[in-house]
């Protein structure tokens, strides 16, 4: 009997950033120095949380119980058949509130609580963000306030609602673009204010030390789950392409997680208007470095994408240096190729995906048509979230 | 060309956002007229997250007129005010051109210091080496809640001054007293004068400042109402103000 050994990790890719939270050359913790006692509690709170087995028990248990993980893995049986490769869906858009975002906040309000806060700040762009950590704040009773931008609450009236009736307290940002860029900034201006009682739950893998590296971790049951998902789906085991779409990019990097360490070829997908690993220079912002989209004098640029959940500037760190470490690609998705993903798959599969998500399948699509993605290759494709939320930018697209 | 602050007065350093009007370097020669020992130029950001309303409302302005560094640069090296010109601006701004590159050119605009908000002690090295070598020195920042090694590791590696930062909050927060014991402890590991900054908005916070500082800075008081449309005389005037608070009842006479 020979046993069949699991390939391990590389030991620099995707695994701890160790006290400077470097990715490569990329992340660090680059706050004003009000903050940096923070972010360290938050550090030392987190790796001891972490090698807690008991933590990590009350955190699958909420996983299990309230976010209803783990999540189905789905063989999209007739659009692969058009498409002529395996395509598999994590399907994410099955989690509680409507996408991944509920794995992350799940752990830090966990986290937060352990830590004796009594208070959640986030950002939200779209608010699915906001939405997960309103919901984490209800079920473990932490007051929540959330930032969003001025823009972003007229465009998404309806989860400012779903804020609201979950017991949130939503803060207009007026400054600068009154995106999600500026209420970033602000929830980390009024972090400043209240650090004693308050945690600042970030959404996505970017932020200053150990908040990329921390969202890894928390979003890595998707990979994991989908690896697991494919070794019993999969004659080889592996998929051979896993594909994800990115904005920060905590949906990929969760995913990409569960496969570092196979040979499966790793794909972010980011939106043409906000592909900072496409289109970015290296730069700073919101407390770490990494690609950042930006004019020729420094400012940093406004994103633009149909998907609100994509406009942001900026990459997490981990993701700049699987650009460039090779070991994943980022390709870049056009507003018009999205809407007819978000048709498509709904037409075949009966699945309505987010817009976000449906950059991934759209990126799929086009690979497949034109040949790139090899007759009968298996593709496991991350759908972060369902396109509820989307309805009346497709109503208005279409 | 070190940054020497006098030391026989309390420190008295304005802030002006750089390129907020046309005329903007007018407030520099009134500042320096009126009382400054030292002039902080913000050189704005996009994305400004140590900055509270009323110096983001300034950098926004400044940038939707179109200001540039290069260019807030090439009009700093045609004046000369007499006082030490420091500047204060985010890294991206650093990092986009080059941390060496960036340093030379402050210096050739005749800048002496350079205070950059989002870049605490532990990521500084690159940059202090930078400026170093381009004959800048870098002002790191002091905060209420910054730990005793990492407050003796600020002190020793700031240079020209260190910045005090009087309050958990952004600039234009409400001063509070915890910034006095911040100073205090900082004079206590450094021979440097110790500024305290953020809040600072009357008389009274300028002068109890000063009492356990060597000088204040004066930041978003002054921009309200340069935004209101103070003139640079008008804001010269204020200036005088805090310039004869601070010497009448400065730390040598404690009522």
């Amino acid at each position: 009997m020979t046993e069949i050994a699991l390939p391990r990790p590389a030991a620099s890719v995707m695994s701890d950033p160790g006290a400077v939270g470097r990715f490569g050359e990329y992340g660090g913790r680059y706050v004003p120095e009000s903050l940096i006692p923070a972010c360290a509690a938050l550090e030392e709170a987190f790796r001891d949380a972490w090698a807690d087995p008991r933590f990590r028990r009350d955190l699958d248990r909420l996983l299990a119980v309230h976010a209803g993980r783990p999540t189905a893995l789905t063989p999209a049986w007739r659009l692969s058949a058009e498409l002529g490769v395996n395509v598999l869906l994590k399907r994410e858009d099955l989690a509680h509130t409507g996408s991944h975002k509920i794995n992350n906040v799940l752990g830090q309000a966990l986290l937060a609580r352990r830590m004796g806060k009594t208070r959640l700040l986030a950002e939200t762009g779209a608010g699915q963000h906001g939405v997960a950590t309103a919901t984490a704040g209800a079920l473990l009773g932490l007051d929540v306030t959330v930032f969003m931008g001025e823009v972003d609450i007229e465009r998404q009236a309806l989860n400012v609602f779903r804020m609201k009736m979950l017991g949130a307290e939503v803060i207009p940002v007026t400054s600068g673009t009154r995106t999600l860029k500026d209420s970033t900034s602000e929830a980390l201006r009024q972090w400043v204010t209240c650090v004693d009682e308050a945690h600042y739950c970030l959404g996505s893998v970017m932020g200053p030390h150990p908040y990329p590296w921390m969202v890894r971790e928390l979003q890595r049951v998707v990979g994991d789950e989908a690896r697991q998902q494919c070794a019993a789906e999969i004659s080889t085991g592996t998929p051979d392409y896993v594909v994800a779409c990115v904005g920060g990019g905590s949906n990929a990097a969760g995913t990409f997680a569960g496969f570092v360490d196979t040979p499966a070829r790793l794909v972010g997908v980011e939106a043409e208007g906000g592909a900072a690993a496409a289109f970015g220079q290296v730069g700073v912002l919101h407390g770490f470095s990494s690609y950042l989209l930006q004019d020729e004098n420094g400012q940093v640029s406004e994103a633009h994408s149909i998907a609100a959940g994509l406009d942001y500037p900026g990459i997490g760190p981990e993701h700049a240096h699987l650009k460039d470490s090779g070991r994943a690609r980022y390709v870049t998705v056009r507003d018009e190729e999205v809407v007819p993903a978000v048709h498509r798959l709904a037409r075949t599969e009966g699945i309505l995906p987010a817009l976000e998500s449906a950059h991934a399948i759209a990126w799929v699509i086009r690979a497949a048509e034109s040949g790139e993605l090899p007759p009968w290759s298996t593709v496991l494709v991350t759908l972060s979230g369902r396109g509820d939320k989307d309805m009346a930018t497709l109503m208005a697209a279409s | 060309m070190t940054l020497q602050l006098r030391r026989d007065r309390p420190l008295l350093a304005p802030y002006v956002t750089g390129g907020i009007r046309p005329d903007w370097t007018d407030y520099l020669h009134e500042y320096a007229r009126n009382g400054a020992d030292a002039i902080e130029i913000g050189l704005p950001f996009s994305d400004p997250i140590l900055d509270g309303p009323t110096i983001q409302e300034a950098s926004d302005a400044a940038l939707r007129r179109g200001v540039t560094v290069r260019g807030l640069l090439d009009e700093i090296a045609a004046v000369d005010v007499g006082v030490p010109l420091i500047a204060m601006t985010y890294y991206n701004l650093v990092v986009h051109r080059g941390a060496a590159e960036f340093c030379r050119d402050l210096a050739a605009a005749g800048i002496r210091g350079l205070i950059v908000p989002d870049l605490p002690v532990d990521e500084s090295d690159p940059l202090a080496s930078a400026a170093v070598a381009a004959g800048i020195e870098l002002i790191l920042l002091a905060a209420p809640t910054t730990p005793a090694d990492r407050l003796a590791a600020i002190a020793r590696a700031s240079r020209g001054f260190v910045y005090a930062v009087s309050t958990m909050g952004t600039t234009g927060s409400t001063f509070a007293a915890s910034g006095c014991r911040l100073a205090a402890d900082l004079r206590q590991l450094t021979d440097q004068p110790v500024l305290l900054a953020f809040g600072i908005a009357t008389h009274l916070d300028a002068v109890t400042a000063a009492r356990s500082a060597d000088g204040v800075v004066i930041g978003a008081a002054l921009m309200r109402r340069v935004l209101d449309g103070g003139t640079p005389a008008e804001l010269g005037a204020v200036l005088a103000g805090f310039r004869k608070a601070l010497d009448e009842d400065g730390p040598d006479c404690v009522p």
